[in-house]
């Protein structure tokens, strides 16, 4: 028998579950199977943003980038004649955070759709956490193999996946000629979703050119002193250094302990960072950022036109300059674009109909190019491309085959010139 | 494992450390006087970096000249943190409670510099910030040179402050025992609200130092708030020694695994240092054995 006390707190703990289930269940029906909103109503958009913590440079970008497409449908009569209404809530960088907005977003504020966050490391949980609702999650920065690895069918990646965003990088190096290729590489990354998974494709491709590795390293995400982790790079003397960077801190810090240590290597890339504009000119100085080289899969001169009139307006919006505006606008831009066209296409707002359309092999024409997407989620339609600072302008360098791409900037000119 | 490149993180973590220690003494020095757990101390650093930066981009003043001007301001900002918000705290959650009311303080200015100086990243730049001396085959920095010899002078300022001044022993007064200091005449409250401001204070110099070595924005407070309780933890809350300790040892520890096993292992090990240096003596290395009450 059951004691009193023991009986009701069972009672309690049952209702609590019971509670929590019927909620859910309330949410994933409204979720994913209204489909309508009532007329003169606007349509809610929950979104999650690192406003503030380390990706929130990134996470502004990305909130430009959703409003810059918001206020564009709202122009042209909102989504099925319903004003988009964007719901932004930050995150704070965190990867707790993140599920508890999104969680809110939906079983409280009833969001109708749902757009992703900022970075591989946040997207994960929210679409896990997303999923569990029935809602599709249209994302921008979320292309890391753990991403697509998690068994998710709710999430769509409208970026090209991380792993193929160093391929022209390591293409263009293995083709230099025997002479000009550097003979020793090194490898340094932080345990970032982003950086990592980029780092082995890059050295599979140049270890077959015959380049060999002479440091290879992973480092916590934690780390705020890269003197050592640079000394040690530069011990190795190696001619080419391939840096898994998630931002400028780590570049910068790796850059000066460079400058510092007197160590000129022929060639830096870094996977993230240098691609910030301004932000990173700021940091390193002009002189500095010389010849560094950086991936994306988009850059604001890109001849697409639906890219070439987001750039118009969000120069006129925002200032600066087209060459500035970041990549990170354009992929926020595309989310907008690619579920506006599921919502078209499907005529309503049911997610499981926009998770089945876009699963369905539909080509979708973007700012960032053309997406298609795999049973994972994966656009392999995106281009990458390699940028490079040539005397304080960012310049697409490859693919070399590009007629946009111009000359690599190789070897690198010595610190501050 | 290459000696060379050993003796170079071993004077790269002196010299590191040195600076981390300077910014977690003015934390120490707060627990140690008012039991307060100040979470502030990191985002009040990255205040200092970016006064330092302000005065350098806009008027050209340099960085190490324009402590003369960002110790005294910071120095006021943290009378006014304390007469504000700390003051309030009283009876027996009073510790715990700082915690909660110093995040919030924290939160304040972070929101605020993210309005005034934006997201986006920035570094301090003058010509020794990224130039270097050569001795025995090894690149010093010159700014962690400078770094170290400022913190050095400071914490000797601070040392001489605290052992050869009468508003000293009135501080280690009230580090021993404050209802005590009290009993024999010595304002606490004054005491409090001078060793506060002065704790904020020398965040301005550990702020121009990380500034010009790391690029930076208000969210860089995080990573620094838990890196700055860790030193006072291993050194002994309250401890200024343990503090300056502390903060070498755990930069060496990290940039001498970086580089003799792998960076993977860099953080951990330090962590590990830690847990077993606590097992042995659970107040810190420096700590006193005896907790506070008071």
């Amino acid at each position: 028998m059951i004691k009193r006390g023991k009986f009701f707190r069972a009672l309690g703990v049952t209702s609590v579950a019971a509670s929590s289930m019927l909620m859910m269940a309330t949410a994933t029906t409204s979720g994913a199977s209204s489909g309508t909103i009532a007329k003169g109503k606007p349509v809610t958009i929950g979104v999650s943003l690192s406003l503030s913590g380390d990706f929130s440079g990134d996470g502004l970008a990305f909130k430009q980038g959703y409003e810059l497409w918001a206020a564009d449908v709202n122009k042209q009569g909102g989504l099925l004649g319903h004003k988009v209404k964007l719901d932004i809530v930050s995150d704070a960088s965190s990867p707790t955070q993140v599920v508890t907005n999104y969680q809110k977003l939906i079983s409280s504020d009833h969001v109708n759709l749902t757009f992703g966050p900022f970075s591989s490391l946040l997207t994960l949980p929210a679409a896990k956490a997303v999923s569990r609702y029935g809602y599709a999650m249209v994302e921008g920065a979320g292309g890391a193999p753990s991403v697509f690895q998690a068994g998710l069918t709710n999430v769509f990646d409208v970026e090209l996946p991380v792993i193929g965003w160093m391929l022209p990088y390591a293409h263009w190096m293995a083709s230099l000629p025997k002479s000009q290729r550097p003979k020793t590489a090194a490898y340094v990354t932080s345990n970032d979703p982003f950086t990592q998974p980029q780092i082995p494709v890059v050295e599979k491709i140049l270890k077959k050119a015959g380049i060999k590795t002479v440091y290879n390293s992973v480092f916590p995400a934690e780390v705020t002193d890269f003197t050592a982790i640079a000394d040690a790079v530069a011990a190795s003397k190696a001619q080419a250094v391939i840096i898994g960077s998630n931002g400028i801190p780590i570049i910068s810090g790796f850059m000066q302990a460079f400058e510092q240590a007197h160590y000129n290597p022929k060639n830096i890339v870094a996977t993230g960072g240098p691609d910030q504009g301004s932000q990173f000119i700021k940091a390193v100085g002009v002189k500095n950022a010389n010849g560094i080289m950086v991936p994306d899969t988009w850059y604001g001169l890109s001849s697409n036109p639906q890219s070439k009139k987001m750039v118009a307006e969000y120069v006129k919006q925002y200032g600066g300059t087209p060459s500035g505006v970041s990549a990170d606008v354009a992929e926020a831009y595309a989310v907008g674009q690619v579920m506006a066209n599921a919502v078209k296409a499907t005529k309503g707002f049911d997610n499981s109909k926009i998770i089945k359309y876009l699963h369905s092999g539909v080509t979708i024409k973007s700012v960032l190019g053309t997406e298609k997407f795999n049973k994972l989620g994966e656009s392999f339609s995106a281009t990458a491309f390699t940028f490079q600072w040539q005397n304080g302008k960012f310049l697409q360098v490859n693919p070399t085959s590009d007629p946009n791409s111009v000359k690599v900037l190789y070897p690198k000119p010595v610190w501050g010139k | 494992m290459n000696s060379s490149a050993l003796i170079h993180a071993l004077i790269d973590g002196v010299l590191t450390g040195s600076v981390y220690a300077l910014m977690a003494t003015g934390l120490t020095l707060i627990f140690g006087v008012m039991d307060i757990i100040n979470i502030a101390q990191g985002i009040l650093v990255i205040l200092g970096a970016y006064l330092s930066y302000a005065l350098s981009v806009h008027w050209g003043i340099d960085p190490f000249v324009g402590l003369l001007i960002t110790i005294p301001t910071l120095f006021v900002v943290g009378i006014v943190i304390e007469w504000a918000f700390i003051r309030r705290l009283k009876g027996p959650e009073k510790t715990a409670m700082s915690i909660l009311v110093t995040y919030a303080v924290s939160l304040l200015i972070e929101g605020a510099l993210n309005m005034i100086f934006t997201v986006n990243n920035v570094q301090i730049q003058t010509w020794y910030v990224n130039r270097s001396f050569e001795i025995f085959g090894i690149w010093i920095p010159y700014i962690y040179v400078f770094g170290f010899i400022l913190a050095a002078v400071l914490l000797s300022a601070l040392y001489y402050i605290l052992y050869r001044t009468r508003f000293g022993a009135s501080v280690r007064a009230s580090l021993a025992d404050q209802t005590a200091a009290a009993l024999v005449g010595i304002d606490v409250r004054r005491v409090s609200t001078i060793c506060f401001g002065i704790g904020v204070a020398v965040t301005a110099a550990g702020g121009m130092i990380y500034g010009a070595t790391n690029a930076f924005n208000a969210s860089s407070s995080y990573d620094l708030i838990s890196r700055l309780l860790i030193i006072i933890v291993l050194g002994g809350m309250g401890s200024l020694g343990g503090a300056l300790v502390a903060g070498m040892a755990m930069v060496t520890i990290e940039d001498i695994v970086a580089v003799a096993w792998s960076p993977v292992w860099s953080t951990m090990s330090f962590f590990l240092v830690l847990v077993l240096v606590l097992l042995v003596r659970p107040q810190g290395l420096f700590g006193k054995q005896s907790a506070r009450t008071a």
